[in-house]
């Protein structure tokens, strides 16, 4: 893998970012609706209910922060791929040296940034609007956001190859593959509220570990997230990431073997 | 299969060829390309040159044959090969959001040319089009944007370079200065450059060995006068429209 190669990718998008506002915009803009409308439900229901309750209810906006921190990365991934598709630019990138690894770790790092961003605003404004603040989280922030991060990739992989196999008629599922699985990983309620028969497909999902942790964690009665939701939360995103890449890779190879890439990358 | 031992043959293909659906593109395609020559792939639509194009690029995987690249076997060292070859076409584009400077520094840094700065500002200076290094690319005219295409072509002082079209779209003048343009830079740095186009011209003038390539077949190669002659027809326009038509340079 090479670091030179990589960055000279993230500084593509990053110029790309620079050059485009309303891009940046949409990294705020859409984080910032939902959290407003999540808050002021918080608050509504705060003044309705228990005082025990109230404070409890917070996990609304930390899921709703959580939540972000996934479909930010998926979208690192998903949409940096796309920006070469829209761009035409897609076959330059293809026949120069770069490999798979070095474009797939670049578009991680452009989720990663992604993820700083939206997160920084609204963790700014959670705290200022509605006395959420992100680090009552305590330790578990931490192995919280990465492992969305790291299940936002996979999902950005898996993403990014259907829309390789699908060609371009299929880019709308680099938004919605996030809000396919949104229900099932149980971001504003827990596992248990789910029918039974989709509280094991659930349970298979590294997020829905992550938001059930979190409740955990606000929930003053547990007051900690246990380690056996992170431990299944790590070992399934190892299982995801692994699968993804496969996908991925096999995608493309298939792509090249059916002369798929040239006609896609430019249409 | 082993490449020719010869080290003047910077890009050899062998018996290439590719089905798609059972439509056959490419078949049994060979031909080697020696240092400092330029040859052209000529074809009417259809007749497998962007499909070779592809497959040299490794896009395109072939359904069999090789391709050895500086003697060594194209699809096993991809990523160390394409790092002394370059690739510019018509059809695709640098992003347009970027600047001029931005789109040439990162594929500069992509390719780890050193002292970026001097080799962006002598390309630009090349294809005379310093004047638009702040530009943003997407507000380039057709002719702009081909030459700034070729100068990222250029970036890594290429052994090898594939170049698909590079005048389609362009109005006389500028084709006239791309040609001359290529074939100078070729000339001095001896480089191997295959060359599609439907501009006859181009071929006449750039090329030094020809391919006629009709539904995957090679219906004839040889120098651009050599093929005129052998086909008894006027021009090579009229061999191109020949070989369209009836799929041979003789009735």
């Amino acid at each position: 893998m090479n670091f030179r190669i990589i960055s000279a990718l993230v500084l593509r998008y990053i110029f790309l970012y620079t050059r485009t506002p309303m891009r940046l915009v949409e990294l705020v803009f859409w984080p910032v609706v939902d959290l407003m409308v999540w808050g002021n439900l918080t608050m509504f229901l705060q003044e309705n209910t228990s005082a025990q309750f109230a404070h409890y209810l917070l996990f609304l906006i930390g899921g709703m922060i959580l939540w972000d921190v996934l479909f930010r990365a998926q979208q690192g991934v998903a949409i940096s791929f796309l920006e070469d598709v829209w761009t035409r630019n897609l076959l330059n990138v293809f026949v120069a040296p770069v490999r798979t690894v070095e474009y797939v770790t670049a578009t991680f790092v452009i989720g990663f940034l992604r993820i700083c961003v939206t997160v920084l605003v609204l963790s700014v404004l959670a705290f200022v609007g509605y006395h959420f603040n992100v680090f009552s989280l305590k330790w578990s922030l931490i192995p919280f956001f990465v492992n969305l991060m790291i299940f936002g990739w996979s999902l950005g992989m898996i993403s990014t190859a259907l829309i390789l196999r699908w060609g371009q008629a299929a880019e709308s599922l680099a938004w919605a593959i996030p809000f396919f699985i949104q229900p099932l990983v149980a971001v504003f309620y827990p596992v248990a509220k789910l029918p039974i028969w989709l509280q094991g497909i659930a349970l298979a999902l590294p997020a829905t570990h992550i938001f059930e942790g979190m409740r955990d964690v606000l929930n003053p009665v547990i007051g900690h997230a246990s380690w056996k939701h992170l431990g299944m939360a790590a070992g399934l995103n190892v299982v995801f990431m692994a699968l993804a890449a496969w996908i991925f890779a096999s995608t493309l190879r298939a792509t090249r073997r059916k002369g798929l890439l040239t006609k896609f990358a430019t249409q | 299969m082993s490449p020719t031992a010869d080290p003047e043959v910077i890009l050899e293909a062998r018996d290439l060829s590719r089905e798609f659906d059972g439509v056959v593109a490419l078949d049994r395609f060979s031909f080697k390309l020696k240092r400092g020559e330029v040859l052209g792939l000529l074809g009417a639509n259809g007749a497998g040159k962007t499909t070779s194009m592809n497959m040299l690029l490794g896009l395109t995987t072939p359904s069999s044959g090789s391709i050895h690249a500086f003697g060594r076997d194209f699809f096993k060292n991809r990523v160390e090969l394409l790092k002394r070859m370059n690739f510019s076409s018509a059809y695709t584009s640098l992003p347009g959001n970027l600047l001029v400077w931005q789109n040439l520094l990162v594929f500069a840094k992509i390719y780890g040319v050193p002292d970026h700065k001097k080799k962006i500002t002598e390309l630009l200076e090349l294809f005379e089009i310093s004047d638009l290094r702040q530009r943003v690319t997407g507000q380039l005219s057709a002719g702009e944007s081909t030459r700034l295409n070729l100068c990222k072509a250029l970036l890594n002082d290429p052994e090898l370079l594939l170049l698909d079209e590079p005048t389609a779209s362009l109005d006389p003048d500028i084709a006239d200065k791309v040609r001359k343009t290529i074939r100078r830079v070729q000339s001095e740095r001896q480089i191997s450059i295959l060359y599609t186009s439907h501009n006859m011209r181009d071929i006449e003038e750039v090329c030094d060995r020809v391919i006629f390539l009709h539904k995957g077949k090679v219906v004839t190669e040889g120098t651009a006068s050599e093929i005129v002659a052998k086909s008894q027809q006027s021009s090579l326009e009229d061999v191109f429209i020949k070989i369209a038509r009836s799929g041979d340079i003789v009735e």
